[in-house]
Parts: structure tokens; C-alpha cells; sequence
């Protein structure tokens, strides 16, 4: 239904002065001549960053690259559930399951044997962390990732498995407790020793 | 008039008991079932009888019903601009004889979405001036949206089939005996953002006919819908309007929530209103600053880029894409905001306003972008809801009609605010408008942040929402809600809705059929691109080359919502 809360914001007929061009262009280089300055010595505002020497500090929430996380044995936190699998909108996750439920030493019945992500399919959407019920499956903040070839972009176990403490390796999108984590540091901030990624 | 009875008697009026219209039982609109011979009468009926007065075809399209003697069904939808209701027809048709007359002789609206539901059915509409495939390429086999077309089948199509309108094969002397040109504007064309075919003759300088292609980013968003769960489909809404991403995701959860009987918590809903203003205050930059950009001003553009590279600084931190969002859930949102949210937001707030003012310093009395804009790429507002337009575009000839004033969702109609409009129909009103409501948006955030009260943001029913991931490592019966729910999907109750938001473009309409499965039995999107740039060719016919750019970018073109 037609709504009567309007502000008319119709077309106003040009001023004498403004059709003289020359008032307006130097109210035009005022403006212009601020941000100039602005941006050449207090950078207070400037939102560009000089990529790649300068690399700005990502959300801690960031969807980037997935990390395979480990036990404090170092096998994989993964039980080959299929979940992720299945979650998964874009159909990049591609897993095969081993039965080690004979093996006396491991408490669970099931590894990945096989377990790839086509990272050029993915489209890094964050529901196989969701989905995952052993927070095996996260997320990195990296985000520069270059392939020669399409069989390269599909990484397995091998590229995915991330051993060592949870602080060095750069976690992004995590599972969600409840407590908020990620800051909003604005404007950005444009900072010469940024962190250079988990992937050098 | 609000009442279903009253719009019956309207209809009965012209169209007694057997008459071939049929009024189906409940539905969350009036519906009607319409015996194709009737169909071009009750159209126009409907459309000119002052009671009725439905003169916005919003959306015209196809279902499939396999297991039906009559098999395609064609669903239209029709609103009034004058008395706000709404009614749906539905015509039956079976597959050997798939004919349904064409309503293009009464609402214009009805040219491309025709097509769309041929390219995708196969029925054809008879009296269609230009009934040809539209989102598909032509040497395309076969029907997508057809429940039998199987989503894996590939089909190799080669340049020679390029799609070429009849009038451009011939040559053509205008009155002075020079020979006219035929150009192709787009596809890839810096000034088509996306990709957009305009075909157009040429005399001098001057478009004397235009045809406009699109599909070039066709990606099959409905069909991918049918097999991927309700959530599943959150991440294929982030790139229909990839310029607001967090209000397709909205329209769509509302849409799937109000089907299965949930509304989400009092914070998710002020977070989904606060991001979806920010994102309308995105899409109105990238479109000024675009629009700017194509007739030659570079420097405001870059000044609101400003803004909206913050603004995706606020949104990264939020869920953890700059761009293809997936933040909101069915039911809620995937995680509550950081700690900071309001702070930056206010910051934001004091932000945006002082790029604004700058941009606007430089262009709104600018003598030089007025020459350019002005009176170019005009349309009557009657043209304009004849074409089914909707959002700033229509609100710019002169029709206040806005979805969050008319027919208000997440408490819109609590909040102050004020609907811009303009009456030239023109690129520059348009422009006024979209700055205009920009600063609205801006209102309405302000409003919101002080009812953003602690609480959660996802409701806690595990038919439909993942339970916390805390009881998930440690409970048994969170662990099966949560293997259910990923496995099977959420179970959407057996039905239809048309759920319909104000999105930066214009109305943003999800026509949603359930089958009662883990998944979609049809979603069709009603995107506000796609109506108002079925006019495209039409305004162009007339203007100079060079006026192309202009009013394509002050119309928004949004290619991943017009090809889906």
C-alpha cells in the first residue's frame, strides 16, 4: 500500500551562483584538498592497506583455509562421521573411513582414510564447522590461496592436518560457546608488523 | 478492502459460480485456481476494476507436479498499490498441450517472467510477443526446473549459437539513406558490472531499438535449492544481491520461519534489522558510487567506498565473510555479535554521514552531473508499476510504496523513519532518492542499537535450530538432534507461502513450496532487478549511446540477482 510517511526529495532548480561554476569547483577542491591531506600525512581514515607488505589483521571469526585439528597424540580428532560431508551446500568435502575398532590402544571406532576438500568448489559458507560434533573440522584466517593446476586445489589429510598448540595456528571460524571472541578495531588499522599467515 | 469475501464478490461480480474461478481454502494469500480460457478477462478485471485495482504483477512463475493429470501449474501474484492486499492465481495446465494465454497485453511485468517460466517448464504463452528462452542459452536441451531434468546433466554450448534478435540480422537505411549499426553493448563491459548483452541499433549516436540479454550468470539457483536442505540454501541466497547479501538471507529465513511456525529471538531479529539497514546503506554506496563512477566521477566513489570497506569490517567480525555473508540462520543467526558491535556501529554511524555530506557537496548542485543525469533514462510512474517496479526505482517516479512501510516485518513499522520519493522518474531522482534513503537507514540503525537487550540469538528448538555445541560434545539427545538435523534436514510443514521483504533493489520475494520433505520442493525467487530491467531496452530507445551507462547503473544492475 501506498505509504503518506514520504520526505519528497525532488530535484531543486540550480542557484545563480551554482551555475557560475566557479564557486562550486572551489568548494569542490576544499572537499577534495581535505581528504588529500588527510590521507597524505594523519592517515587517520585511510582504509587502504599496501597488500602484501602490509597485511591487515583479520576477524577472528574469518572463513578461510580449513585446519584438521589433533589429538594430543597426534592422530587426527576426526571420526569420520560424515557430517561435514553431508552439510557441506557445495559438495567439496570427500571422506573414506577406516575401521581401527580392533586396534586395543584407540578409544574410537573410526578414522578418515581419505579425507580431501576441494578448495575451489569450496565456497567457504562455515557449516562443516557447524556441523562437526568433535570440533575437528575449523577454520584458518588464511586467505591467499594460489593453485597451478585443479588437482592441487584438492587437499587431503596430509595438507589439512595441523599439529601443535591451538595458538600458533592462526584459528579462525571456530565452533560457537556463547562467549563472543572476534573485535572490531575501526577504522582499520593499518599496521606495518602484521602477521604473516600460517602459510608464510 | 481487506477482507477475502469482499475481493470474492469483486470477482464474482464479472466472473459468477463456474465461471472457471475457483477460490482455494486457506493459503497464506487468497488464492484462486483459473481455468486458462478465462485467464486474459479475470486479468484485466482485476486489473481495472476499482475494488480490485491490482495493478503490480509481481511475479509470474512455473511448478512442476509430476504426480498431477495437470501437470505445470503457473502461479502469478498480484498486489494493489491503492488498497495494500494480495492474491495469487494458480492456471493448471497438463504437458501435452502446455498453452496458457499471455497477461503481457495487461501488465508489461509480465514479459521476461513468462519467458523465464518457458525457458523453465516448456509452457508457452501464447500471445507472448517475444516468447524465447531467457536465463538458458538457446542450443539448451530440455526444461531445468522440470522435476525429471536431473541437476548433474551438462550440455556443451558452443559461440556460434549466440543469441541474436531478429530485427538486428536485417539491414536497415534511415531517412537520410545512411545505413544504421547494430552494437553490442556488454557483455563485458566495465559499465555492466556483471555481465549484461544490450544489443541496440544505432542511428548516428542516437538507440532506435534495444534488446537486452541476460543468463550470463546463470547459475541455477532454484534448481541447486530443490536438492540442498532449507539451511543448505542460506549460503545460494548470499549471491543473488551479492552487493546486500545479509538481506536475501533475512527475506529467506523469514520467509521458511513463518511456514514452520517459529520467530526468532527478540536480539537476532534487531541484529538481522541493524545489518539488513547497514547493508541497504552498502548497496545504495555501491550504487551511487558506480553509478558516479560511469559518467565520469571518480572521486565520491572512492569517498563511499570508505564507508562500506568499514562496514564490511563490522560484518566480517560478525560471521566471518566480507562479502558472502551466511550469517543468518532459519530460526536465528549462526553466533551472536562481538562485544563491541554497538560501539562500532555508532562510530559508524558518526561516519558515514560526514562521507555522505562530502559526496554530496561534490555532486548533488553539480551543474555538470545534473546536464548528465537529468531527464535522462525518465519513466512514468505508470509505466513503471505497469512494468512491475519496485523499491527506489519506483519510488523515484512518484509511488510510495515501500514493503517495510506497507507491510512491515521485524517490527519495521515501530521504528521513525520516512520514505523518500521523487516524481522526474529520472537517473538523477534516482540518485536523490537512493541518498535520501540511505540517511534514513541510517535513522533506523540508530533506533535499533538502543533495543539491542542481551539474550539469545538462535531459538532453542532442535527441530529446527542445532543445539548449543557444548551439550553436543557432551549429551547423548543433543548429539541425535544435532545428527538428525544435519542428516535429514529440518522437516518443513506440507504448504506454500510468498514471503516478501523490502530488499535495496526493490520487493524481494521468496514463492516457497514445501512438500513436507528435509527439502525445497520449489523456491522461486521474485528478484527486483529482473522486473525493472525487463524496461531497460525500452527506456533506451531514444537516448544516446553514451546514456547507457548512466541509467543502467542508476537502475542497480545486479547480475547475480537478474540470473539467478
Amino acid at each position: 500500500m501506498i505509504t503518506r510517511d514520504v520526505v519528497v526529495c525532488d530535484a531543486k532548480p540550480l542557484r545563480l551562483v551554482q551555475r557560475l561554476y566557479l564557486v562550486e569547483i572551489v568548494k569542490g577542491l576544499a572537499v577534495t584538498l581535505r581528504h588529500f591531506l588527510g590521507n597524505l600525512f594523519a592517515r587517520k581514515y585511510t582504509v587502504t592497506v599496501e597488500w602484501p607488505e602490509v597485511k591487515r589483521e583479520y576477524s577472528e571469526r574469518l572463513r578461510g583455509r580449513h585446519i584438521l585439528l589433533t589429538r594430543e597424540d597426534g592422530s587426527p580428532r576426526c571420526v569420520a562421521c560424515y557430517m561435514c560431508e553431508e552439510a557441506c551446500p557445495a559438495e567439496c568435502i570427500h571422506i573414506e573411513a577406516e575401521d581401527v575398532s580392533t586396534s586395543p590402544t584407540i578409544e574410537f571406532e573410526k578414522r578418515p582414510k581419505v579425507f580431501t576438500i576441494d578448495l575451489l568448489r569450496c565456497v567457504y559458507c562455515g557449516f562443516c564447522v557447524d556441523a562437526c560434533p568433535k570440533e575437528a573440522i575449523v577454520m584458518s584466517r588464511v586467505l591467499e590461496m594460489a593453485f597451478a593446476s585443479r588437482e592441487e586445489a584438492v587437499v587431503g589429510l596430509d595438507q589439512l592436518l595441523q599439529k601443535g598448540p591451538t595458538e600458533t595456528l592462526n584459528l579462525g571460524y571456530r565452533p560457537y560457546y556463547g562467549a563472543p571472541r572476534s573485535r572490531i578495531e575501526l577504522p582499520i588499522p593499518v599496521k606495518a608488523s602484521a602477521r604473516t599467515g600460517a602459510e608464510g | 478492502m481487506a477482507n477475502r469475501e469482499a475481493r470474492l464478490a469483486a470477482i464474482r461480480t464479472a466472473f459468477p459460480e463456474g465461471g472457471g474461478v475457483v477460490e482455494l481454502p486457506g493459503g497464506d494469500l487468497q488464492t484462486f485456481r483459473v481455468d486458462r480460457r478465462v485467464l486474459p478477462d479475470l486479468a484485466r478485471h482485476l486489473k481495472d476494476d476499482p475494488a480490485l485495482d491490482f495493478k503490480l504483477l509481481l511475479d509470474v512463475c512455473g511448478v512442476d507436479y509430476p504426480a498431477r493429470e495437470e501437470r505445470f501449474e503457473v502461479v502469478y501474484h498480484l498486489t494493489s498499490l491503492t488498497h495494500g492486499h494480495r492474491v495469487r492465481l494458480k492456471v493448471a495446465v497438463r504437458e501435452g498441450d502446455a498453452v496458457v494465454p499471455s497477461v503481457y497485453g495487461v501488465w508489461k511485468a509480465a514479459d521476461w517472467f513468462e519467458r523465464e517460466a518457458f525457458d523453465m517448464f516448456g509452457v508457452r504463452f501464447e500471445g507472448h510477443p517475444n516468447l524465447k528462452r531467457i536465463l538458458c542459452h538457446p542450443a539448451f536441451q530440455g526444461h531445468a526446473l522440470r522435476k525429471d531434468y536431473d541437476p548433474g546433466q551438462r550440455w556443451l554450448l558452443r559461440e556460434g549459437e549466440q543469441d541474436e534478435p531478429a530485427w538486428a540480422k536485417e539491414a536497415q537505411e534511415n531517412e537520410d539513406h545512411f545505413e544504421t549499426q547494430v552494437l553490442n553493448i556488454g557483455p563485458s563491459h566495465p559499465a555492466t558490472h556483471g555481465t549484461l548483452r544490450t544489443v541496440v541499433r544505432l542511428d548516428g549516436e542516437l538507440i532506435t531499438k534495444a534488446e537486452t540479454e541476460i543468463g550470463y550468470l546463470h547459475r541455477c539457483f532454484e534448481k541447486m535449492s530443490e536438492t540442498h536442505t532449507w539451511n543448505q540454501v542460506i549460503p545460494y541466497t548470499d549471491r543473488l544481491n551479492y552487493c546486500s547479501a545479509m538481506m536475501n538471507g533475512v527475506g529467506y529465513a523469514l520467509a521458511v520461519e513463518s511456514m514452520l511456525g517459529v520467530e526468532a529471538p527478540p536480539r537476532a531479529q534487531v541484529i538481522r534489522l541493524i545489518l539488513s539497514e547497514l547493508s541497504r546503506i552498502m548497496d545504495h554506496i555501491v550504487d551511487v558510487g558506480a553509478n558516479l563512477n560511469d559518467v565520469g566521477a571518480m572521486t565520491p566513489f572512492l569517498y563511499m567506498y570508505q564507508a562500506r570497506e568499514e562496514l564490511y569490517s563490522v560484518l566480517e567480525a560478525c560471521c566471518g565473510s566480507r562479502l558472502t555473508m551466511s550469517y543468518v540462520r532459519i530460526g536465528g543467526l549462526s553466533a551472536d555479535t562481538p562485544p563491541d558491535f554497538e560501539d562500532s556501529v555508532r562510530y559508524l554511524l558518526r561516519r558515514i554521514p560526514k562521507l555522505v555530506d562530502d559526496m554530496e557537496t561534490l555532486i548533488t548542485e553539480n551543474r555538470i552531473f545534473r546536464g548528465r543525469t537529468e531527464g535522462v533514462g525518465a519513466i512514468s510512474a505508470e509505466d513503471a508499476v505497469d512494468w512491475g517496479w519496485t523499491g527506489p526505482c519506483l519510488r523515484a517516479t512518484g509511488v510510495a510504496y515501500d514493503v517495510r512501510k506497507a507491510y512491515p516485518y521485524l517490527a519495521y513499522d515501530t521504528y521513525d523513519f520516512k520514505v523518500p520519493i521523487a516524481h522526474a522518474g529520472d537517473t538523477y531522482a534516482r540518485y536523490l532518492v537512493r541518498v535520501e534513503e540511505l540517511r534514513q537507514s541510517l535513522r533506523i540503525v540508530e533506533q535499533a542499537l538502543e533495543r539491542l537487550e542481551p539474550g539469545p540469538v538462535i531459538v532453542d528448538n532442535h527441530n529446527v535450530a542445532l543445539p548449543p555445541k557444548e551439550e553436543v560434545y557432551t549429551e547423548m539427545e543433543s548429539l541425535i538432534w544435532h545428527f538428525k538435523l544435519i542428516m535429514e534436514g529440518m522437516k518443513v510443514p506440507a504448504g506454500e507461502k510468498y514471503g516478501y521483504t523490502e530488499a535495496a533493489n526493490g520487493e524481494l520475494g521468496y514463492y516457497i513450496v514445501s512438500d513436507g520433505g528435509g527439502k525445497p520442493y520449489r523456491i522461486k525467487v521474485r528478484p527486483p532487478c529482473f522486473a525493472i530491467f525487463q524496461a531497460f531496452p525500452h527506456i533506451l530507445e531514444g537516448h544516446m549511446v553514451a546514456d547507457t551507462v548512466a541509467i543502467m547503473s542508476s537502475l542497480n544492475i545486479i547480475a547475480g540477482e537478474l540470473d539467478r
